[in-house]
């Protein structure tokens, strides 16, 4: 049917009569507690029994949480070791509810009336007569406010609620500081030792056999310890491979060491720790998301959804054969943002 | 007069002189409602909610919400000495030297899951049954709403406990918030109160998850109830049932008795499974540590086709003029979500605009007399189980031995053509029920009984099927296609019709075009002349 002003009449699209009326209800057909005076009396204590039911369950549950130890563990088949009075407590508790439940339901279908009632829809849409009186309600709650005629208060009005409810919103502004540099900074400096994590021993050049990895942190002044807040850019990975398995430009050669290359571990896609390195391919991966990177081509992105290579450190050592960063990073590491140049 | 009796006459005074309630409730007691299985999954839904306030309530009795850095000296050895937040230390702290704190968090873990399930398959429901229609467009917009604010919420439940594998998906919807282009990096910073992962978020996200969002679902599930009060439930066609009445068991009490038992049943099976199966045993994830991860870290399952369509997405990034775009992230997390639940929100304002059908619809459809919808509804379906399926795909190729690449090359494709397919042979198979529908009812049911006739022919006995189910089978409406050759008037001249009318004529076409005619009273006057 294509026109609008269509209505459930049935005879008013073309030959699309249905082939029968509408035999109506089908007869109720009665159920045996109905006329059954000995059946009706059971489902009585069918549902008695599954309330009674409910009601030892909930003994049990309080038997559980007073007499089982909290401590004691049991083993059991398919669900190995687990927590004797947490189980005891869930078990009875889901018995007390499933009985209470089962009971109520049972009564509900075999003792209350299974008789279908029948009640009358009426149109949402209100009639007539009621819509005229609304609109002429309103036309003279309008008209006694008299705002329609009095355009300086509607205008007033209007710029003053607008700037009412929308000006709190300005102590808003110290939920948080702004961004500025915050997600380009990290604690790597120039000379900044590579010391282990955990651990937090200086690493050297030697420690390192070819194929081997290390999870380091820069040293802090003073002796301090990495915060949460920090580890979230500073993490690094450093590997080594033998130098000629490694495909570099220049730059990205002077910044390794004897085969020594050092990446930031935080993922440039959604900033999780890149934390899989697979040594016979030299391949790092991400487990949240699959970004997989060549450690061998400077840690660029071989599959998944990661767009750029994880930063590159550069190290060198210092005289006493620590390994130490040339400098601190010098992109931003992690996700990308907005604000972000390359 | 009894006891019992005469206190009840009591309260009802009481109520009656200050409230008036016999008024409102006389005619609402014996309110009928229809009954049909798929009407309790809604039930469901609303019950979990239920069970997740009281579980949640008893938790937040226990639970810190704070970052603050402490050592650890609960009764868990494993973890004894360790430094970890105090948000971690107190879930582990419920979970083994709270009586029963392990049961209650378990049930609030399931209770979620049931609560997300039962929305997603209400949902089906209601739109494989046309339930939306005129005049409950606005409930659907209410559901669709509350899904939405479920899976929000459910995420912010499972990143308060502050383990390794929640630090991480906040970690990853920090990267989504950072990924806006223009204000991304600002909206990060406020919410988590400077660069991530702050020291505040976690008792911001305490009280986002503990009253605000469970505020306005309360609303919204008061308003979403009410409706179905005002506008009466919806029915399945049959003999007697028509757009006029509504066919079922009064409120009370078999309502009463029927859905308050089942709200026990549906807690009854949350605490039986919580009490078998462990879910988010975080004391074995370790606190959070933004430079660890654990392989095969996987969100909830509602999270998980987010999860699956990030992965797939190809590493698209531009950089210009100083500024990255990160389509790799805007695409997967916000663009296509943000266009499946739009398009979702719009599908009965669409449909009624094409059909041109403005009238009240109480009866629902069946599924196969609605092929088009159907088959798009099995098709975005497919789209979800592909993106949830690759959300898996670390897990599914370790299980399995398959190459992760090879999985996300499949998901990849398969996102695009799988849904495709599922569309086509789902309208096909819509229209195959319809011609049986229309042979039910011409031709009888098949008994399977095989006679042979005298003169050697073999035949199958049909049986001739009762009124009533011949009703059922004819009573829906089939619209029309507009047919495209209209826009000629009455004196031949060609006329110009709008882009928008000839969009609403595509779409008919595509949704209406194809069906199997339902059998009209002529074609079973000419079988009866013919046959009998």
């Amino acid at each position: 049917m294509s026109d609008h002003s269509d209505h459930t009449d049935h005879t008013d699209h073309k030959g699309e009569l249905e082939p029968l009326g509408d035999p109506g209800l089908p007869a109720h057909v009665h159920r045996r507690a109905d006329h059954d005076p000995v059946a009706e009396k059971r489902a009585e204590r069918q549902v008695s029994g599954l309330f009674i039911l409910g009601t030892l369950s909930a003994i049990g549950f309080i038997a559980s949480y007073v007499g089982i130890k909290s401590d004691q563990y049991i083993f059991l088949p398919l669900l190995g070791t687990t927590n004797a009075q947490q189980l005891a407590l869930g078990m009875s508790l889901a018995l007390a509810l499933l009985f209470v439940g089962f009971g109520a339901v049972h009564w509900a279908k075999v003792l209350m009336s299974g008789e279908e009632h029948v009640n009358l829809r009426h149109e949402m849409r209100s009639a007539e007569d009621d819509r005229k009186e609304l609109v002429e309600k309103f036309s003279k709650g309008a008209e006694d406010s008299g705002l329609g005629r009095r355009s300086l208060i509607k205008r007033t009005l209007g710029a003053a609620l607008a700037l009412v409810t929308i000006s709190p919103l300005i102590i808003l502004r110290d939920l948080g500081p702004l961004p500025k540099k915050e997600l380009e900074k990290t604690n790597w400096r120039t000379g900044s030792r590579l010391i282990t994590d955990p651990g937090g021993i200086p690493l050297k050049a030697s420690d390192l056999e070819v194929g081997g990895v290390a999870h380091v942190l820069p040293e802090l002044p003073d002796g301090q310890n990495e915060t949460l807040n920090d580890l979230v850019r500073d993490p690094v990975l450093v590997i080594r491979l033998r130098p000629e398995d490694l495909h570099l430009n220049a730059q990205q050669t002077n910044w390794t060491h004897d085969g020594i290359i050092a990446f930031s571990k935080i993922c440039t896609h959604m900033g999780c720790a890149v934390g899989l390195y697979e040594q016979q391919t030299h391949h790092l991966l991400c487990p949240c998301h699959q970004s997989t990177f060549d450690v061998t081509t400077g840690a660029s992105v071989i599959f998944g959804p990661a767009a750029r290579p994880l930063p590159q450190l550069a190290i060198t050592v210092d005289s006493e054969g620590y390994l130490v960063a040339q400098h601190g990073f010098t992109e931003a590491v992690g996700p990308s943002f907005w604000e972000r140049s390359s | 007069m009894s006891k019992s009796a005469n206190a009840g006459n009591a309260a009802f005074n009481f109520l009656d002189d200050r409230v008036g309630i016999a008024k409102g409730l006389k005619n609402n007691l014996r309110k009928v409602f229809p009954e049909h299985w798929s009407f309790m999954l809604g039930e469901v839904a609303l019950y979990s909610f239920i069970i997740l306030l009281l579980s949640g309530t008893f938790l937040s009795l226990f639970f810190v919400p704070s970052q603050e850095e402490i050592v650890y000296q609960g009764g868990y050895a494993p973890l004894s000495g360790l430094k970890m937040s105090e948000a971690y230390a107190s879930t582990i702290n419920m979970s083994f030297d709270v009586r029963g704190g392990l049961l209650m968090r378990q049930i609030h873990h399931w209770a979620a899951l049931i609560f997300l399930v039962a929305m997603i398959v209400h949902l089906m429901r209601i739109f494989f049954t046309g339930a939306y229609r005129k005049p409950r467009e606005f409930n659907w917009l209410l559901g669709i709403g509350l899904l939405t604010l479920g899976i929000i919420e459910g995420f912010a439940g499972y990143s308060l406990p502050d383990d390794l594998l929640s630090g991480t998906g906040l970690r990853i919807a920090e990267a989504i918030v950072q990924a806006i282009p223009l204000i991304g990096t600002y909206a990060a910073f406020f919410l988590f109160g400077g660069a991530f992962p702050g020291n505040i978020f976690i008792s911001r996200l305490y009280t986002i998850h503990v009253l605000l969002i469970p505020g306005i679902i309360l609303a919204l599930i008061t308003v979403h109830l009410m409706l179905v009060w005002i506008q009466k439930h919806t029915q399945f066609p049959g003999p007697g049932r028509t757009e006029k009445n509504v066919v079922g068991f009064p409120l009370m009490p078999i309502y009463m008795a029927k859905a308050g038992g089942f709200f026990f049943i549906v807690f009854g099976i949350t605490a039986f499974i919580s009490a078998m199966f462990s879910i988010n045993p975080i004391w074995l994830y370790g606190p959070y540590n933004p430079s660890q991860i654990s392989a095969g870290s996987q969100p909830d399952f509602y999270m998980g086709w987010l999860d699956g369509l990030v992965r797939m997405t190809p590493n698209l990034e531009t950089h210009a003029f100083g500024h990255t775009v990160s389509w790799n992230i805007l695409i997967p997390a916000l663009i296509a979500p943000g266009i499946f639940f739009t398009g979702l929100a719009l599908f009965p304002f669409i449909e009624s605009w094409v059909n041109g059908d403005k009238n009240e619809h109480h009866l629902l459809e069946r599924p196969r007399n609605a092929p088009t919808r159907t088959a798009l509804g099995l098709g975005g379906l497919t789209f979800m189980i592909v993106a949830l399926i690759n959300g898996g795909n670390d897990v599914i190729a370790t299980h399995f031995g398959l190459s992760i690449n090879g999985i996300m090359w499949f998901s990849r494709i398969a996102i695009f053509v799988l849904p495709v397919v599922a569309f086509i042979i789902t309208k096909r198979v819509c229209l195959g029920l319809q011609h049986k529908d229309r042979d039910t009812v011409l031709h009888g049911r098949e008994t399977g009984r095989l006679v042979m006739l005298p003169h050697g022919e073999y035949i199958e006995v049909h049986e001739q099927i009762s009124d009533e189910a011949k009703w059922t089978l004819t009573q829906h409406k089939q619209y029309q296609a507009i047919e495209g050759g209209s826009n000629i008037d009455s004196n031949g001249v060609q006329r110009g019709v709008s882009l928008k009318e000839r969009t609403r004529r595509a779409l008919s076409r595509w949704m209406y075009g194809e069906q199997v005619a339902k059998p009209t009273p002529s074609d079973l006057h000419e079988l009866e002349g013919g046959h009998h």
